[in-house]
């Protein structure tokens, strides 16, 4: 293939993060918006061309009918020794391809409805370049040809997210999101780099291609050397994973992302809900023939996963803040996603947990995207992210209220939306692996429904509180924010049927995707059982969800409060690690090595005022003392001499 | 009577001590000058006796005097020069007044 292209799809985001960072604040508002709009429209036209290209062009599968591994370009970036060479490249294969879609779509949708809901906001230039920065990087990481071009974008995606949580600068709420997702997300990506170590010393290369074709060697290599009970790749697997859990939001390390909401909605739908948060996801995925080598790893992963995925889901469900809410769901969501990867076997259905897991990063990508814009222009409308200010908003907003509820049926899992057929997949991976795993799959998928009915009953329906004095009442939002909702609705109504198993499985083989009526027809029972429970609760303004939840009170309360989750890291911090750890080292470094300091300089200052008075000025004075050294050394040489 | 080394020497010793002396005690900038050039002179006389007596065929010693005067002489236009300076800014060449340049 041809590099222009691909590097067209990286380089014009990177232009436009120069262009209006360092041009914007002299254009016009609206010139830096339609700039950096044009861009990624551009940029979404050539990635759409590449992924067409490498699916239907006919010249990336071999004879068996495989897809293929395509590097298009790949530099030697610094280059320490023979083997350690650090190469920045463009990787075409599927997933990446398929990476490339979805984050110039969401992108572009995001950068279009922009236009609309930041119209008039201080820093809109700014705002524009950031956006253009996350792009850029986010398209660098998914394309990666190895693991330290991937760790390198990786950490920008991380720093634009922080700019861009932090953009309203001035409230204190939104400095300490950042802060708290940045550093949270930078403890996750120490792991993350341990991880890259110890696999690169024992594999000796960085590079994925080398990595996934013969994952035994990588095994092989490390001599079956231990570690504290677990093998080396073991350890370099799940601390790898660690940085993905802190991307991904997994439980422990997810405690940045319901804050991060701070951030503008747009922000929080390009990169909270639809890429950044999923490179975990990418990223276990990218390396999956290593994980299968190692089934621990794997387990440790579906752990991770389910735990996360019904913690989020219980959370949702009692949240009042749409946004948090939606966060939450978020985190469920792709908690479903890095199970699927974990339960995938190759001998299960042919590795279908793996296409299920991407398949469901696809669709979720689109209706999550879907539902924040949908939430933005509410708040855009009723100017509060509370669901208790909002209700019978579905005269008011319709279009908003259609693509909304069509992104709910869609994240619900109810036929023919996307989310169904992802979400069924993944049921099937989960099931297949145990039926454990299948149930509490199923489970979380019924909670999903009924948060999200919950969600979409408290701003639609349930009462109508008087919008009068509003300066104006709610209505829906220019085309700008409207149009992106529009599209991301219909997508989300059509997105399953693309024939997701033919173009994106663990081993590049076409996979036909045959829907399991047995589990199909038990979700989508148990997703209309929750809406059912939803609408009963949450229709017309009544008291019993107050009922329910003083009948469950301490589940509620500690739901309502995350479980205490950010208490713990509270505690964790201020009162362990803080007192145990940094005071000691504080007071080391003040009293002894500040110490140490000090006294030399105390002392030399002691000294020369102590002997300051013999520069007297006093000509004389040094003469008579040059004398009577002189003579005193006179009179040794000749006592020397004459003994 | 034969006049050996000695008779010259010691009146160059006499003179540089009193030079030494005069140059620690007296306060005057010019007195001080004037007892650094004792001790110069004393010194030249050294040169020449040493030369005269040591090494009587050669002319070291008397080349070396020649151009310590003539340094000497430079060395004073300097010191006056210096002198009058001091003398303008301070109204006086008492040396111990002169004590700028202390800590």
């Amino acid at each position: 293939m041809d590099q222009t292209i691909p590097l067209l799809i990286l380089a014009l985001p990177l232009c436009m993060f120069l262009v209006l960072g360092l041009a914007g604040h002299k254009m016009s508002h609206k010139m830096a918006g339609i700039l950096g709009t044009l861009g990624m429209g551009t940029a979404l036209v050539l990635a759409y061309t590449t992924a067409f290209t490498y699916f239907f062009g006919g010249n990336f599968v071999d004879e068996a009918g495989n897809r293929l591994q395509h590097i298009v370009f790949n530099y030697d970036w610094l280059a320490f020794t023979e083997n350690l060479i650090i190469r920045l490249g463009f990787l075409l294969d599927p997933i990446s391809a398929m990476m490339l879609v979805v984050i110039t779509t969401i992108s572009f949708m995001v950068h279009l409805y922009s236009l609309g809901y930041m119209h008039g906001e201080k820093g809109f230039q700014r705002y524009y370049a950031f956006l253009s920065l996350f792009s850029f990087s986010m398209l660098g990481l998914v394309v990666a040809t190895n693991i330290f071009q991937m760790y390198i974008f990786w950490e920008l995606v991380g720093a634009s997210s922080f700019l861009l949580i932090g953009f309203y600068y001035t409230k204190p709420s939104a400095v300490s999101a950042s802060k708290k997702a940045f550093i949270v997300t930078r403890f996750a990506d120490l792991g993350f780099l341990i991880g890259i170590l110890i696999l690169s010393f024992y594999s000796n290369t960085f590079d994925f291609v080398t990595m996934t074709q013969a994952p035994g060697n990588v095994l092989a290599s490390t001599g079956g050397a231990v570690f504290m009970g677990g093998s080396v790749l073991t350890w370099a697997l799940v601390l790898i994973f660690m940085g993905g859990m802190g991307k991904s939001a997994m439980m422990p390390l997810h405690i940045w992302l319901p804050d991060a909401m701070e951030g503008p909605t747009p922000v929080s739908a390009l990169i909270h809900a639809a890429t950044m948060v999923v490179a975990g996801v990418f990223l276990v995925a990218r390396m999956f023939p290593v994980y299968l080598v190692e089934e621990v790893a794997l387990e440790i992963v579906t752990w991770v996963g389910a735990l996360t995925a019904l913690y989020a889901a219980i959370v949702a469900c009692t949240q009042v803040d749409i946004k948090r809410v939606l966060a939450f769901s978020t985190i469920s969501q792709i908690a479903f996603m890095v199970v699927s990867l974990g339960v995938a076997r190759p001998e299960l259905h042919e590795g279908v947990g793996y296409m299920a897991s991407m398949f469901h990063l696809f669709t979720h990508a689109m209706f999550k995207a879907l539902l924040f814009l949908g939430a933005g222009a509410l708040i855009h409308a009723v100017h509060s992210n509370d669901f208790t200010s909002m209700g019978g908003l579905r005269k008011h907003m319709p279009i908003t209220h259609i693509t909304f509820l069509i992104g709910c049926l869609a994240i619900a899992g109810i036929y023919p939306f996307a989310g169904f057929f992802s979400k069924d997949e993944i049921l099937v991976a989960a099931y297949s692996n145990s039926m454990m795993w299948g149930i509490w799959m199923t489970a979380v998928a019924g909670l999903t429904a009924f948060y999200m009915f919950r969600l979409y009953y408290r701003i639609f329906w349930w009462n109508n509180p008087d919008y009068s004095k509003h300066h104006h009442t709610p209505h829906d939002a220019p085309w700008t924010m409207t149009l992106p909702l529009i599209i991301l609705a219909a997508v989300s109504c059509v997105a399953g049927f693309i024939p997701f198993g033919e173009l994106v499985t663990w081993n590049r083989e076409a996979y036909e995707i045959h829907l399991n009526y047995p589990i199909a027809i038990t979700s989508v029972v148990v997703a209309l059982c929750a809406i059912g429970l939803a609408t009963i609760m949450y229709r017309k303004e009544n008291s019993l969800p107050d009922k329910v939840a003083d009948k469950v009170k301490g589940l509620w309360t500690a739901a309502y409060h995350r479980f205490y989750f950010d208490e713990l890291y509270l505690f964790i911090t201020h009162k362990i690690i803080f007192n145990l750890v940094s005071r000691p080292i504080a007071w080391f470094d003040r009293q002894i090595i500040d110490g140490t300091m000090d006294m030399f300089a105390e002392v030399t200052n002691k000294a020369s005022e102590a002997i300051k008075g013999l520069q007297s000025g006093r000509v004389q004075s040094y003469v008579l003392v040059y004398l009577l050294g002189a003579l005193l050394v006179g009179v040794v040489t000749v006592i020397c001499m004459v003994l | 009577m034969e006049i050996s080394m000695m008779y010259y020497l010691i009146p160059s010793l006499i003179m540089f001590c009193c030079g030494v002396y005069g140059f620690i005690t007296r306060k005057n900038m010019i007195a001080i000058l004037i007892s650094l050039e004792l001790m110069l002179n004393a010194v030249d006389i050294n040169f020449v006796v040493f030369n005269r007596f040591l090494f009587p065929g050669q002319l070291d010693g008397m080349f070396f005097t020649l151009f310590a005067i003539a340094i000497a002489a430079a060395e004073t236009a300097l010191a006056i020069a210096i002198i009058i300076n001091i003398f303008r800014s301070n109204k006086t060449i008492d040396v111990d007044d002169a004590t700028k340049m202390k800590f």
